[in-house]
């Protein structure tokens, strides 16, 4: 059982490598291997996480290695949450059409299966790693298939996928660089033995160096607001089911690693340091939210809306961080699983609307809910929950958060989490003003008709996710999400 | 005193390298120096980590029967495979990066910055239909590919 972390792993890169073999000769085959991969990596998360809640978090030592002189895969209740959710929507985006909604004519052939199972691959491994330099490794892992996933969408998503690489990589490396100003204090890069190492020389200016180096760099890469710049253009010109993913789980990763580093490699009560670091993640999130959502009620296009939208709901989960109690967690880790299920809904949506009329500008979308009534619905149910009307997911996550405000007598974050559910509806009011209450006005929406089962079946599977986790939320909550916050704070 | 003083030296020299790159990626308006620039700047971490490795009359790592076993005999070989690991990454970006810069040129004749936004702003965002173009959809796909669209 030790080797399931192994297993999930090796599941995603054979596949990816077999998808990447088999795509020039039948795309279809490729399709098939990317399923079994993405569905068989879910299977094995499912897996993890029964046997995690039930005996215990599984440690795999490399080579029988043990830490900290070898390397460490740790599945435990947090890291198995997060595998559940990267494969879950990795399994349901892939069923997607991967040609819809191109900015231009997609190319002729395009590697997108193998490389989803790569990016796949690499977010397992930022999740499961238990070694600061194992998680630098895959985080460029799964940076490189994501640029690469980008560059597929056409010029313009060429030219911001560049602009991503190189924001992208300065945020690797300094990560790197901080976790090498750790390892020549701490001498180890086993995360467990750097918290142990760091008890003595907490407030020594190299720790202090190497924590802003690593959270700033982790930001970068999360897209956490002000280093946000990369995220509108790469996520609005990406491949809508490529963007899908993205939005929904790329940038979890990091936010997972911010997480991990902030709480469980160097406590708040640890360093005097990392208190600052933890509450600037905090309050870096609170303006996100404000900007990102302002920034979206300024669109024009609705899959660059979504991208700002995207940059504002990350903020949530900083100001969860931030907060650094039982609830704020709470309500950041479940944002992690609502955000990725709403926005990966609306991206979908977006992508069939593109799909079936080529329209991308949300003035224009006067009339669709007439030609498209099953999307839309789908639609307007992921966008209540961004909004957060109870009972749906979004809800919960935004309650939990103001809970955690309120218990840390952060005022200031609860003003901004009840603006920020006017904010949102600013935005979502003006695309569903234009979709129902108007006839269609153009032709393209006119001629418009429900798109085919496999554009409409991940849509209604992420549609009624919203409503079925918003329901099931206290089991989510109590099942898996206090395990892990009693895990990572103390008590 | 002098180990003192050649591992300040290297530092600074890391600094400055890192300051350079940093300069390079973000003030730079043609692509390719903003590449240069990303180089340069993995460079300095890389060389960061070596001289962190380094030690004054210490020997490669491979244990001697005569300079027994005691740590401070040895360069610590750790940094030198974790770079190797880092390089080989940093390959990987540059050659997905040199990629873009193909496409780029061969699609904009140019690598300014602002010239390519320019050209990209003055075109039309058309989104694809899938029911246009429908012989462009590619050779290889059959017709029982899940995901032909509906006809």
């Amino acid at each position: 059982m030790t080797a399931l972390p192994l297993l999930l792993l090796a599941v995603l890169f054979i596949t990816a490598a077999i998808a990447g073999i088999v795509g020039p000769w039948r795309q279809q085959a490729a399709f098939a291997v990317a399923l079994a991969g993405a569905g068989g990596a879910f299977a094995l998360a499912v897996a993890g996480l029964v046997v995690v809640l039930t005996d215990g978090t599984i440690i795999h030592e490399l080579g029988g290695w043990p830490p900290p002189i070898g390397i460490e895969y740790v599945l435990d209740p947090l890291a198995s949450y997060m595998t559940l959710v990267i494969t879950g929507i990795g399994l349901i985006t892939l069923i997607f059409p991967t040609r819809a909604g191109f900015d231009a004519t997609p190319p002729r052939r395009m590697p997108l299966y193998p490389l989803v199972l790569l990016l796949l691959a690499g977010l397992l491994g930022v999740v499961m790693a238990g070694d600061l330099f194992n998680l630098f490794g895959f985080l460029e892992i799964y940076a490189i298939a994501t640029y690469a996933l980008i560059g597929l969408g056409g010029a313009r998503a060429t030219f911001a996928a560049f602009r991503y690489l190189i924001f992208g990589t300065l945020g690797s490396m300094l990560y790197l660089l901080g976790v090498g100003f750790l390892y020549l204090t701490t001498g180890s890069l086993n995360m467990t033995d750097v918290a142990a190492q760091l008890t003595g020389i907490a407030d020594s200016p190299t720790v202090a160096a190497a924590f802003a180096l690593i959270v700033i760099g982790l930001a970068l890469k999360m897209a956490l607001f002000p280093l946000h710049v990369w995220l509108p253009e790469a996520h609005s010109f990406a491949p809508p089911a490529v963007a899908a993913l993205l939005a929904a789980v790329q940038v979890k990763a990091a936010a997972y690693a911010l997480v991990r580093i902030l709480l469980s490699v160097a406590p708040p009560e640890l360093l005097d340091g990392a208190v600052t670091a933890t509450s600037a993640v905090g309050w870096f999130g609170a303006a996100g939210i404000v900007f990102g959502s302002v920034m979206a009620i300024l669109q024009r296009d609705f899959k660059r809306m979504l991208a700002y939208s995207t940059v504002a709901q990350l903020g949530f989960i900083g100001l969860g961080i931030g907060l650094a109690n039982e609830q704020g967690l709470t309500g950041a880790l479940l944002h992690v699983l609502n955000h990725a299920v709403m926005k990966s809904a609306l991206f979908l949506v977006a992508g069939s609307i593109l799909a079936q009329t080529g329209i991308r500008e949300i003035p224009r979308f006067a009339g669709l809910a007439r030609r498209m009534p099953l999307t839309m619905f789908a639609a307007a149910l992921a966008a209540a929950s961004m909004v957060g009307v109870p009972p749906t997911a979004g809800f919960w996550s935004k309650f939990y958060l103001l809970w955690g405000s309120v218990e840390a007598g952060n005022w200031a974050f609860v003003v901004i989490i009840m603006a920020s559910t006017l904010l949102t509806a600013g935005y979502f009011v003006r695309v569903f003003q234009q979709v129902m209450t108007f006839d269609p006005a153009e032709e393209a929406v006119a001629n418009a008709v429900e798109p085919a089962p496999q554009y409409l079946a991940p849509v209604a599977v992420l549609g009624a996710g919203v409503v079925v986790i918003g329901l099931g939320n206290f089991a989510i909550v109590s099942g898996v999400l206090e395990p892990v916050t009693a895990a990572l704070l103390p008590l | 005193m002098a180990e003192l003083l050649f591992d300040r030296t290297v530092y600074v020299g890391v600094m400055v390298l890192l300051a350079i790159g940093l300069y390079g990626m973000l003030a730079k308006r043609n692509l390719v120096k903003k590449l240069v620039g990303m180089v340069i700047f993995q460079t300095a971490i890389y060389l960061f980590f070596i001289q962190g490795a380094a030690q004054m009359g210490a020997t490669v790592p491979v244990i001697e029967e005569e300079l027994g076993t005691a740590a401070d005999t040895y360069v610590n070989p750790l940094p030198h495979l974790l770079i190797l690991t880092a390089l080989v990454v940093g390959v990987g970006v540059l050659g997905v990066a040199l990629s873009f810069l193909l496409r780029i040129y061969r699609r904009h004749g140019t690598f300014d910055e602002d010239e390519i936004a320019a050209q990209l702003a003055a075109e039309p965002i058309e989104g694809h239909r899938v029911d246009d173009h429908g012989a462009d959809h590619g050779a290889d796909h059959d017709a029982a590919d899940p995901e032909e669209p509906r006809s």
